[in-house]
């Protein structure tokens, strides 16, 4: 399975439910731990938050960046080495 | 399967401290003699890199909600829990610094269930299905680790949050948070797991180790 196969099934998983706020299941737990103790305070916040939406995707895009650069740096490096000793 | 900072009780961010620090100690001296044997810096930089990638990919699912998956896989395969174990804490250490995603007060309690118990439950996997089918095992071993994380994150906050008194409480909220992570997971282990078996595939046909001589043997 190609990656064109791994795109086709995430547009099939995004047009197979209509209409959904396709919120994060990390902000969607909080809400019920909120429905089941109304009371409950957070007892810390975070440091330091990014202070938009673009800057947070942004280091998103940076943390996988560097990923896919490792991986496709090394297996590159591995292939043409493989290559040379055939 | 973030939890976000603060958001379970002190007492508990002790407890999943006090389980995770021994697991990271461990990885972390085994990490240091396997660093001498040959290509482990490559793949460990290969693994670190796909925990890297998968983590930060929010992928919409079935449910109508989108989550991520861990990568943890290829890293257990190749290196075995515990190194796996340091690795997350990096990923999770990364994204609870800079992306206020997690938190340092949780984040012992995020490494349990991403770099301990879901790798764990892979590794399992991976050992049990080995002899059997090669592209099965690695296969399954990706996807019960990504999904593990989930399972262990809804008991985590079960335990923090009963809907009432009890044993049963407990359960009932399991229930509830499972209902928002594991469904919303399936897809995603899927999708993670072609990843994973791609991936080990390639590493295996081209950096030249065999089945049987992997690094999580060796160290």
């Amino acid at each position: 399975m190609g990656s064109k196969g791994l795109i086709f099934l995430i547009l099939l998983l995004i047009a197979s439910s209509e209409a959904q706020e396709w919120a994060g299941t990390d902000e969607k737990a909080e809400d019920l731990i909120k429905e089941i103790n109304p009371d409950y305070e957070p007892w810390l916040s975070p440091i330091w938050e990014p202070p938009s939406g673009e800057i947070e995707s942004l280091l998103f895009s940076v943390q996988a960046a560097l990923g896919a650069l490792l991986i496709g740096y090394i297996l590159g490096y591995y292939r043409a080495k493989h290559a040379r000793n055939a | 399967m973030h939890i976000m900072e603060g958001f379970i009780p002190p007492e508990w961010c002790i407890l999943w401290y006090a389980l995770t620090i021994p697991v990271l100690i461990l990885g972390s001296l085994r990490l240091k003699k396997l660093l001498n044997t040959e290509h482990s810096k490559s793949m460990l930089a290969v693994a670190a890199g796909f925990i890297f990638v998968l983590s930060a990919l929010k992928i919409p699912s079935v449910t109508g909600s989108c989550s991520h998956p861990t990568g943890t896989g290829v890293a257990v395969i190749l290196f075995g829990p515990s190194i796996t174990a340091v690795l997350s804490f990096i990923v999770l250490l990364y994204q609870a610094l800079l992306l206020a995603h997690g938190g340092i007060s949780t984040l012992g309690a995020n490494t349990f269930s991403m770099g301990i118990v879901g790798p764990l439950c892979g590794w399992v996997v991976y050992r049990l299905f080995k002899k059997f089918s090669f592209k099965a095992s690695i296969f399954f071993a990706a996807a019960v680790a990504d999904i593990m994380t989930y399972v262990t994150t809804s008991l985590q906050l079960a335990l923090a949050f009963p809907a009432f008194e009890g044993f049963e409480g407990i359960m009932f909220s399991f229930i509830r948070f499972l209902g928002i992570f594991a469904i919303t997971q399936v897809p995603l282990a899927i999708i993670e797991a072609f990843l994973a078996l791609t991936l080990v595939s390639y590493i295996f046909k081209y950096v030249g180790v065999g089945e049987g001589e992997l690094w999580a043997q060796k160290a």
